[in-house]
């Protein structure tokens, strides 16, 4: 019980980070039609920059320093090159980002070397913000860490929630109720949502619709940022962090369907669990056949196909539900748009 | 009544002879003439890489498909045809020559069961499927050891069977005319392609597929053939890399070589049909070649794609084009002293640069012994601060009077352009 509750939570917590990063994502791609290659890229680099301002003025100031830092670079590039390569087409400027994307891992390695740096989370977010003790006596709730004499108990089980994911899951939650406010509530907001849809419409009437673009590209980059600071700080600091969460993230958008916020949360949610429950379990096909009583030649048995466990698909998983989505609706879990 | 009035292709086309055979010529003069082992083994090396990117070009040139997980059905293909290699060790009856067809079948029935998913759609999420399918595969190399062999990979031995007019393909230079062959064939084949009805509705399902589907054509039908033969000669060029290094590891399907494959077909130039043999051969090169020449090279390959793509989206091949054009007209004379001046502060706004990033990269990663850097014939001591001022201000001059020359540049080019726009209008073809 106490497993699932935990997994669970943990699981929801990546998902929440991935929406940050595919929250941005969607707003670049559906306001300017540029599926954002270097989106990851700028995950990477807050948390990069995070760890080099973190080292000299603490955690705190790292995180509102890095994504204004990236904010700035995702603004340059766009209005540099972006803006330049736009009447060529969609497919040119997908190929801006993606050569971005390799400059940024480069130069990234040429300052921090290719290794993995040390990024600490702050002292107040290190240990478990509460841990789930099943005892005899029934579930109980601890904030904090449990002694460890405790848990050695006869029939006891602790799982503490990492202090670090509750962080990464509130400043989720807070991001996205600062951007719908933003979005619906104020006047930028509104011309936001009129230039997704109605460009000409939005400059005739005055606005700066260019700058406009520049400013959504910046803050996508920067909610990147964020994310790549509280993401750095509870996983890996690492070059290969860009790959990793990338391919993931399109995974996202094309799953929930591309251009809509809504089908992005859903589906972040959906990888973060599916993820994080299958790296715990370890049941392989050839055990739920065996659990079912169904004898198999040794040959058979031992086929790789059938030692398999769900903890070693797991890396796979997201990929096969992009498959199944595609096969039963191909335009993704909310979207609209047919190509 | 008029008779209907037939056009005809003109029988005797002596460019198109011309331009075929010189390329013939290049492919089987090419390792006379470089004849050391080093120079052959790229050679061979580009015979396949030319297959892979004109492969590739048929969806992002030709269909507009740009997919970023070609890399699978080459490298697929390269992994059922060693396994197929060892086989024929055992006995079955298969001419090494004939390997790469088999390759090229394998790569055909992957493209059809996953082209199948991915060509469902076009555009952007066309591009994020491949990615996604491509993960997919490449995760799973590293799950099933049977198939991928897991980290060390799959080996064979390319000299297997009976010889076949005392040809056994253990030499380099037997390899080679073997890739030759398979690159001319594949090259000719797949422009055969383009002049197809098939190839020609690839052309207009990527222009506007809508208008297509008005004309009762499916496009997705469209997209999903094309992606099978593009499947096919991506297939052939992984059997080649088969026989060419009898190992295949499971970087061949990993997202790395994919992104290769787009990059250099883009540098190459996606819009006319040789500009992706030029993109092969400089994938070759640039992997061989730049990393001799600075530990920075990947850097450079980004910052010179990104390059290309703002200022030329053709490639190298539009580039080349677009100045036949106006040589046609004998107008290029006026623009070379343009050209030499662009040039002139590129290549120092690039030495600028490439000091400093020489330098960074020598005291990230503690190369040498000491604080000297050798560059471009100069030493540079990386921590005295007057190098890094030198490199800074030449960077930034030579910078500035890029973008000053690219400006007057541009205004003669337009220049140039309208002269010739009112030559054509005048009906003064060259």
């Amino acid at each position: 019980m106490e497993f699932y509750a935990v997994s669970l939570l943990n699981g929801l917590s990546y998902g929440l980070l991935l929406f940050m990063l595919s929250a941005g994502l969607t707003l670049i791609f559906s306001m300017m039609g540029v599926l954002n290659f270097a989106h990851a890229s700028f995950y990477m680099l807050g948390a990069y920059l995070g760890h080099a301002v973190a080292a000299r003025f603490g955690f705190w100031s790292a995180l509102v320093a890095a994504p204004l830092g990236v904010f700035a670079l995702g603004a340059l590039f766009e209005r540099l090159c972006l803006r330049r390569v736009h009447r060529h087409g969609h497919v040119p400027e997908l190929l801006a980002t993606f050569g971005l994307s390799y400059v940024i891992l480069e130069l990234v390695q040429l300052v921090w070397g290719r290794g993995a740096v040390s990024f600490p989370p702050p002292e107040a977010l290190r240990g478990p913000a509460f841990t789930l003790v099943s005892g005899p006596e029934g579930l109980a709730l601890h904030g904090g860490a449990v002694a460890a004499e405790a848990c050695r108990a006869a029939a006891t089980a602790c799982s503490p929630f990492p202090a670090t994911r509750g962080f990464m899951m509130l400043t989720a939650l807070a991001m996205l109720l600062a951007l719908a406010l933003l979005l619906t509530r104020t006047r930028i907001g509104l011309v936001i949502r009129a230039a997704l849809t109605h460009p000409q419409m939005v400059e005739a009437l005055g606005h700066d619709v260019p700058r406009v673009f520049m400013l959504v590209f910046g803050a996508g980059a920067a909610l990147a940022a964020l994310a790549g600071v509280i993401g750095g700080a509870t996983f890996v600091t690492e070059p290969a962090m860009a790959a990793t969460v990338g391919a993931l993230i399109f995974v996202v958008v094309v799953v929930g369907g591309l251009g809509s916020l809504a089908g992005a949360f859903i589906a972040s949610l959906l990888i973060g669990v599916l993820q994080t429950f299958a790296v715990a379990l370890d049941h392989s096909l050839g055990g739920l056949l065996a659990a079912l009583g169904v004898t198999l030649a040794p040959a058979v048995a031992d086929s790789t196909l059938l030692r398999l466990t769900l903890a070693q698909i797991a890396p796979i998983l997201p990929y096969l539900l992009l498959v199944g989505v595609l096969v039963l609706r191909p335009r993704g879990l909310l979207g609209t748009r047919e190509d | 009544m008029a008779a209907p009035r037939v056009y005809r292709d003109r029988p005797w086309n002596a460019g198109r002879w011309a331009v075929w055979g010189g390329y013939a010529l290049l492919l089987v003069a090419a390792p006379l003439v470089f004849d050391s082992g080093l120079a052959r083994s790229l050679l061979s090396q580009m015979g396949i890489a030319i297959i892979a990117c004109l492969a590739y070009n048929m969806l992002l040139g030709q269909g507009g498909m740009l997919s970023f997980g070609h890399a699978v059905y080459s490298g697929l293909a390269s992994f059922v045809t060693v396994h197929l290699l060892n086989r024929m060790a055992d006995g079955w009856p298969l001419p090494v020559s004939l390997l790469p067809l088999a390759g090229g079948l394998a790569g055909m029935g992957f493209a059809l069961l996953l082209g199948y998913l991915s060509t469902r759609r076009a555009g952007t999420t066309f591009a994020m499927i491949t990615l996604g399918l491509g993960e997919l595969v490449f995760a799973m190399s590293l799950m099933v050891p049977e198939f991928f062999g897991g980290e060390a990979g799959v080996s064979g031995d390319r000299v297997v069977g009976d010889k076949v007019l005392g040809i056994g393909f253990g030499p380099q230079i037997e390899v080679y005319y073997l890739i030759a062959a398979y690159t001319f064939a594949c090259t000719a084949a797949m422009y055969a392609f383009t002049r197809t009805p098939l190839g020609r509705l690839l052309n207009a399902v990527r222009d506007n597929p809508e208008r297509v589907e008005y004309l009762g054509f499916c496009a997705r039908t469209v997209r999903w053939l094309a992606f099978v033969a593009s499947g096919f000669f991506a297939g052939v060029a992984g059997g080649l890399y088969t026989l060419n290094f009898e190992i295949v590891t499971a970087e061949v399907v990993g997202a790395a070589r994919s992104g290769a494959y787009l990059l250099f077909t883009f540098l190459g130039g996606v819009s006319f049909f040789f500009g992706p043999v030029i993109g092969g051969v400089l994938m070759v090169m640039a992997v061989a070649l730049l990393p001799e020449l600075s530990q920075a090279w990947p850097l450079w390959l980004g910052l010179i794609f990104l390059f290309m793509v703002m200022v030329a989206p053709g490639g190298i091949a539009s580039l080349v084009m677009m100045n036949v054009r106006i040589a046609r007209h004998g107008l290029l004379g006026p623009l070379l002293p343009a050209y030499a001046g662009l040039a002139g502060t590129l290549a120092a706004a690039m030495a600028g640069a490439g000091a400093a990033i020489e330098m960074v990269y020598h005291l990230q990663l503690q190369t040498g012994l000491d604080d000297r850097v050798r560059f471009l014939g100069l030493t540079l001591d990386a921590r005295s601060p007057d190098s890094w001022v030198g490199a800074a201000l030449l960077c930034a001059a030579g910078a500035a009077l890029f973008e000053v020359t690219r400006r007057e540049f541009l205004r003669h080019w337009d220049r140039t352009q309208q002269q010739i726009e009112a030559r054509t209008r005048r009906g003064a073809l060259p």
